[in-house]
């Protein structure tokens, strides 16, 4: 098989079908763009959840005089109160050894201080108003309705937090997003299929004479169906190489370059994630290039 | 080297059949003429030899192959063995006479050296050497129906077909084809002609496979082109 021959009939195929070449490869690049975007929303859920869930912990908040939680009476939580808490916490099989650490006042109103430090509130606030606290860990952060359940509305325990109350939400607002720019992504590549096995008819149809006489003197179905590949496979990778770009530049100025200086406390997807992104956006590419050219070939090329 | 056994051909959506119980055999190096009207079935008869289509019943054997039983990617293969030319010469207007000739033998994959030794070979023997370089539409009839020839033959093929290859052409230049066309049959190529072209039939003195209907109305050897119609 002659290469320079098939290379150059590639490049006047290519010439030949420029505009809806390009078509082809914006859509692929917008696509594929969405596609790897969508990945590494997913891989972020799942840092993130490895992270938060690590750290989880309930929060049991005590009463104070103003509190008017179920096992508030109006007054300060006392020492008696406070030690059954504790003892019901540590009983509990679902806590983690060593895992309960009691805040005071002071302790939360400098922790208040620290992150409210360039806000006005501070100064209204006194130490006396802050609330003290145990702070739980759990062997399962899965596991934490029945420790919950146990310690709230003993006397003493104004209310219970978990933070996974706050954290599901958010996790599942990342996944809404995440399904979004899948769906969306999914779209346009249906998109792209339907406009290469478009580009691949016209271009079968503008070289009808030449497919004619090549299946007439007996050349070989694949041999007629590679430059019409070649196109595809090409265009496709240009449109991957440009979604990669993409990609990694989203990565660099929006992760790299912001979100982790800003929240440094959250783990961020970095360039081992990017690369495997990537990798799956050519290999998606390049068989979405390959399977609508060789139905559509099939189809067209029939002999 | 080409034998039709009880071949019918009825093409889909139509009740009527374009060949019906045709029984013919060709011998190697035979040179056949294959006559008849429009919509007789000459057309179909050649489209078969090639495997466009397949038979609705009975078998064609070409070189001693069952084209029934040839699977599809073997096709392109048997067709190596054909050459086709047409009333129309079906060149590529953008590719010179040697690159069409040429364009046969690349894209089922011959070695550069070999095209470069056999294009001006064929091309001296169908007689346009000297005109190489030249595009299609700058040549006469005949003369792209010599390039076609040229194409048809530069891979030697064992069969070639020819579907009214002087049905552009004038009597003087036809008959010219036809001397090129006993030249090729005479290195032992079989040859098959669907024509209309009563006074070539009649000069050449060559089987005569008349088709009517579908049906083979008259088989004869050192024949004519029959009733005038």
């Amino acid at each position: 098989m002659r290469l320079n021959y098939i290379l150059s009939d590639l490049g006047i195929g290519l010439k030949r079908n420029m505009s809806m070449t390009i078509a082809v490869v914006v859509t692929i690049w917008v696509s594929l763009s969405l596609f790897g975007s969508a990945l590494l929303a997913r891989e972020q859920v799942d840092l993130m959840k490895g992270n938060w869930y690590d750290k989880i912990q309930i929060s049991v908040f005590l009463c104070t005089k103003d509190s008017g939680g179920r096992g508030c009476s109006g007054a300060e939580v006392s020492q008696e109160q406070k030690n059954r808490i504790q003892q019901v916490i540590q009983t509990n099989p679902d806590t983690a050894p060593d895992g309960v650490f009691s805040e005071s006042k002071q302790e939360a109103f400098e922790s208040f201080k620290k992150l409210y430090k360039d806000s006005p509130i501070v100064s209204t606030v006194t130490q006396d108003q802050m609330q003290e606290s145990f702070r739980v860990k759990l062997k399962d952060p899965q596991r934490y309705q029945n420790l919950v359940s146990a310690v709230a509305g003993l006397p003493g325990v104004d209310t219970v937090q978990d933070l996974r109350q706050y954290l599901d939400p958010l996790f599942k607002a990342l996944n809404g997003l995440q399904v979004g720019a899948l769906i969306a992504a999914g779209l346009l590549l249906v998109a792209a299929l339907m406009q290469i096995s478009n580009t691949i008819r016209l271009a079968a149809y503008a070289r009808r004479r030449e497919i004619g006489i090549m299946r007439l003197v007996g050349a070989s179905n694949f041999y007629i169906q590679l430059p019409f590949l070649l196109e595809a496979v090409l265009a496709a990778l240009i449109g991957a190489v440009f979604a990669c770009g993409t990609l990694w530049v989203g990565v660099y100025f929006v992760v790299m370059q912001r979100a982790q200086e800003t929240f440094r406390v959250w783990q961020w997807v970095g360039a081992a994630e990017t690369f495997r992104a990537t990798l799956i956006m050519v290999v998606v590419g390049l068989i979405l290039a390959v399977i609508p050219t060789f139905l559509t070939t099939r189809k067209y090329l029939k002999v | 080297m080409i034998r039709f056994e009880n071949v019918s051909k009825t093409y889909e959506g139509q009740s009527k059949a374009a060949l019906l119980n045709v029984n013919v055999e060709i011998e190697k190096g035979e040179f056949v003429f294959l006559v008849g009207t429009s919509g007789s079935g000459k057309s179909t008869f050649l489209r078969l030899v090639l495997r466009e289509h397949r038979t609705t019943r009975g078998h064609i054997m070409v070189a001693g192959k069952d084209l029934n039983r040839l699977a599809s990617w073997r096709i392109p293969q048997m067709r190596r063995q054909i050459g086709t030319v047409f009333q129309d010469f079906r060149l590529l207007p953008n590719k010179t006479v040697a690159e069409n000739v040429a364009f046969a033998l690349q894209v089922i994959g011959k070695p550069r050296s070999h095209i470069r030794k056999t294009v001006p070979e064929v091309l001296e023997l169908v007689g346009l050497d000297g005109k190489e370089d030249r595009m299609p539409d700058e040549l006469s009839g005949g003369e792209q129906q010599r390039v076609a020839i040229a194409r048809a033959f530069v891979n030697r093929p064992m069969i070639l077909i020819a579907d009214e290859p002087t049905g552009n052409l004038d009597p003087g230049t036809s008959v010219g084809i036809m001397k090129l066309l006993d030249r090729i049959n005479r290195t032992g190529t079989t040859v098959v002609m669907a024509t209309h072209d009563v006074s070539i039939v009649d000069q050449m003195r060559k089987r005569v496979i008349e088709l009517e209907n579908g049906h083979v109305v008259r088989d004869e050897s050192r024949g004519v082109y029959g009733y005038q119609h």
